[in-house]
């Protein structure tokens, strides 16, 4: 009776990660011939978007975004329950990368992080719908259970403190005694 | 399909109660409920999908396929919702309804929460109005609820509520640190702190055990089975009787009435999306105030155009549930302790009394905040992105506490529920439609409220404090939903009596939240079980074979 809107057509896919300099770049492999299973986005897409999701959520002593697989969520999410939210992904993307070119001559994911930066707060300007839209989605797959693809290995819960795996079972009374009733 | 006596609609807080009481009385009952039969075997700890956080869809229902909802905002008009959005106003949709996953706080209200109108007077424009039934009618009932259910807690700390019999049957579970930290605080301010009421079993008791403190718990069925709804309480008993047949995933369409407007029956949609016929002698809908009304504008006939019980236009209106507000406060200690489920302590020493405020509500500190709940509840001038705001989780996460509380709303006509004329479900029914918000007189009570919870927080060693007391635009009913069949004596301005009857149909019961003229200034869960019982009573009592005395 398990609930299970997920698992399906996503567990042969790889997910790599390499450390780049303020984030790493998602290198996003699938078997090939496979291309249904494939999510929404595309290589380019997957740049600028790490570009963004990491300005959320850089590094620290913790990974950023892109690191802890809030692309992983966001492109399993896209195929699934934000799929009305494709179009908005789409232009938004298209928009940061021709801001990007027009003040600095390269795409998003090519500017240094002061750059970045400079860009995705004029993005939050210009474009705040699209923008809480990719805020939200990056603190979900970076906040939220593990089982989506984001907050890999339960890192940012560990980051918080939080014990991983929780302690359960602390029940503090005798279940062998007498019920009350 | 074989006649029945009874046919309830909804196997919620309310619905599982009555079909227990009838089915033990030796009535025949068909339970129907449009969701699933879940057990403590599908909890599942999932973050993003649940009944509190539902950024991925709702965990108990309903899907967000073909479920939708129509919010007319004063801003921009009617805007088309899905289960999974705030202003869709979602409770549950499963055996045991919002008792499945809910937080289980299960207060009594106050004896004034009944005559609010004589107390207070109605501010202008308000619907505000007493109970034609008293605290002291309904005291059995609670003690029986909160026996037959299981609640655990303890209220001698608080001298405002009224006259009980007996004790709740559980002692409150051992305190955690929020408590320990709030409850100094508390008196010095000169408050009444006490242990909040909860439907959660705090010592073994009615056959399961105790809770084992995780950290999932409001939005979530529970793993080890110890939060009482009506699923695990009062519907296995149905059950066992022989005489109630629950038929889950079954969405009712509408009541049939016969040529002298009596009920004859339900038709509703099977799992397989068939219509049925369920012919039966009395109909009792227990759907929740949204669905209740829409079940209720649904069943049109030629004796009844505009649905049953709306001969004059009542139903579906002072749709209410509360206006929670409150504060977050900031603390340079850690006050997180893992210990759920969180809310412990309550004060209500300001439900009643504030010169000035027409009521005012219960504070307590809330459930424990998973992660993804924090995103948007840290210090003032936090940024809202960038390394400003994941170091302001690092260092807040284990370091505040929050004090919110459900304000008593006063209630408006014109917060209502209607059916959409054109969006409609996947069944082809026309769906409900929300318009309206609560009287404005509501968010001064909120602000006073927040501001109370502040000065709590402050007490207790705030180092910083974030206030809210949001003023929203559309109606705000929410797993509290209540009020859109009022109870009352008068049939031009209620649609049941005080027996839960429709006032025009004498077959018709409305057995639940809907049936509350004001939502008291605590969650309403427990009320719902106490009507529930004490409906019930007054139903079987009044029966004979297949009709009522007269």
């Amino acid at each position: 009776m398990r609930l299970s809107r997920d698992g399906v057509g996503f567990s042969r896919r790889q997910f790599v990660t390499t450390g780049a300099m303020g984030g790493a770049a998602l290198l996003v492999g699938c078997n090939a011939g496979n291309q249904a299973s494939r999510g929404f986005l595309d290589d380019a897409k997957t740049r600028t978007l790490t570009a963004i999701c990491d300005q959320i959520i850089p590094a620290d002593d913790f990974p950023s975004a892109s690191e802890a697989g809030v692309l992983v969520y966001i492109d399993r999410q896209l195929a699934r329950h934000y799929r009305r939210h494709r179009n908005a992904y789409r232009d938004g993307l298209a928009q940061a990368d021709a801001m990007s070119r027009r003040q600095f001559g390269h795409d998003l994911a090519s500017l240094s992080a002061p750059q970045q930066t400079k860009l995705v707060t004029e993005l939050s300007q210009q474009n705040p719908r699209f923008f809480n839209l990719v805020r939200s989605h990056t603190l979900e797959g970076y906040y939220g259970a593990p089982r989506h693809g984001g907050n890999r290995d339960a890192v940012s819960w560990r980051m918080l403190g939080m014990e991983e795996p929780p302690t359960l079972g602390r029940a503090q009374y005798d279940l062998r005694k007498v019920p009350a009733s | 399909m074989k006649r029945v006596n009874a046919v309830v609609v909804g196997a919620g807080a309310a619905g599982g109660i009555v079909a227990k009481e009838l089915s033990t009385a030796g009535l025949s009952v068909v339970l129907l409920e449009r969701g699933k039969w879940y057990t403590a075997n599908d909890c599942r700890k999932d973050d993003l999908r649940n009944q509190r956080t539902t950024v991925l869809g709702n965990a108990f229902g309903p899907e967000d396929e073909g479920n939708p909802r129509v919010v007319w905002d004063p801003r921009n008009g009617p805007r088309t919702l899905l289960p999974s959005e705030g202003d869709y106003q979602n409770n549950a949709a499963c055996v045991g309804g919002g008792t499945l996953s809910y937080g289980a706080m299960a207060w009594r209200y106050m004896p004034q929460d009944f005559r609010m109108r004589s107390i207070y007077g109605a501010p202008a424009g308000s619907s505000l109005e007493d109970w034609p039934i008293g605290y002291e009618d309904l005291e059995p009932y609670y003690e029986k609820a909160e026996y037959e259910i299981g609640i655990s807690g303890d209220y001698s700390g608080s001298p405002y509520f009224g006259p009980r019999r007996r004790p709740l049957p559980m002692p409150p579970l051992p305190p955690n640190r929020e408590f320990e930290i709030l409850e100094p605080a508390a008196k010095r301010l000169g408050m009444h702190p006490f242990h909040i009421p909860m439907a959660r079993n705090s010592v073994p008791y009615n056959g399961r055990g105790p809770c084992m403190r995780c950290r999932w718990c409001v939005g979530f069925a529970c793993e080890v089975d110890a939060k009482n709804g009506s699923q695990n309480t009062v519907i296995p008993v149905a059950l066992s009787t022989g005489n109630c047949e629950l038929r889950a995933e079954c969405m009712a369409k509408e009541i049939l009435t016969d040529d002298r407007g009596r009920a004859r029956g339900v038709a509703y949609f099977d799992a397989k999306g068939h219509l049925q016929e369920q012919p039966c002698d009395i109909v009792v809908v227990s759907a929740c105030a949204i669905e209740s009304a829409r079940l209720l504008l649904n069943s049109k006939s030629g004796l009844f155009p505009n649905g049953i019980g709306n001969r004059y236009d009542q139903v579906g209106r002072h749709l209410q549930g509360h206006h929670y507000t409150g504060a977050v406060g900031f603390f340079d200690f850690d006050t997180y302790d893992d210990v759920g489920p969180g809310a412990s302590i309550a004060v209500a020493d300001y439900n009643h009394g504030t010169p000035g405020l027409c009521g005012g509500g219960a504070l307590c500190n809330e459930f424990i905040r998973l992660p993804i709940q924090m995103i948007d509840r840290l210090p003032v001038n936090t940024p809202r992105w960038g390394l400003g705001h994941k170091q302001a989780m690092r260092n807040f996460y284990k370091r505040n506490i929050a004090v919110m509380g459900p304000t008593q709303q006063i209630p408006m006509a014109d917060a209502r529920v209607t059916l959409d004329p054109s969006v409609r479900d996947k069944w082809g029914m026309p769906v409900a439609r929300f318009s309206g918000n609560v009287h404005p007189h509501t968010f001064e009570i909120g602000v006073v409220q927040a501001q109370r919870a502040e000065a709590w927080l402050k007490e207790a060693g705030a180092i910083g404090t974030l206030v809210n007391a949001g003023k929203p635009t559309t109606v705000s009913a929410g797993q509290h939903q209540a009020g859109t069949c009022r109870m009352g004596n008068d049939p031009h301005s209620s649609v049941v009596d005080r027996n839960c009857r429709v006032h025009d149909v004498d077959n018709v019961f409305v057995i639940d939240g809907s049936v509350h003229v004001t939502n008291g200034g605590f969650n309403p869960a427990l009320t719902i079980m106490a009507i529930a019982y004490f409906a019930s009573e007054s139903l079987v009592r009044n029966w004979k074979g297949t009709g009522f005395r007269s």
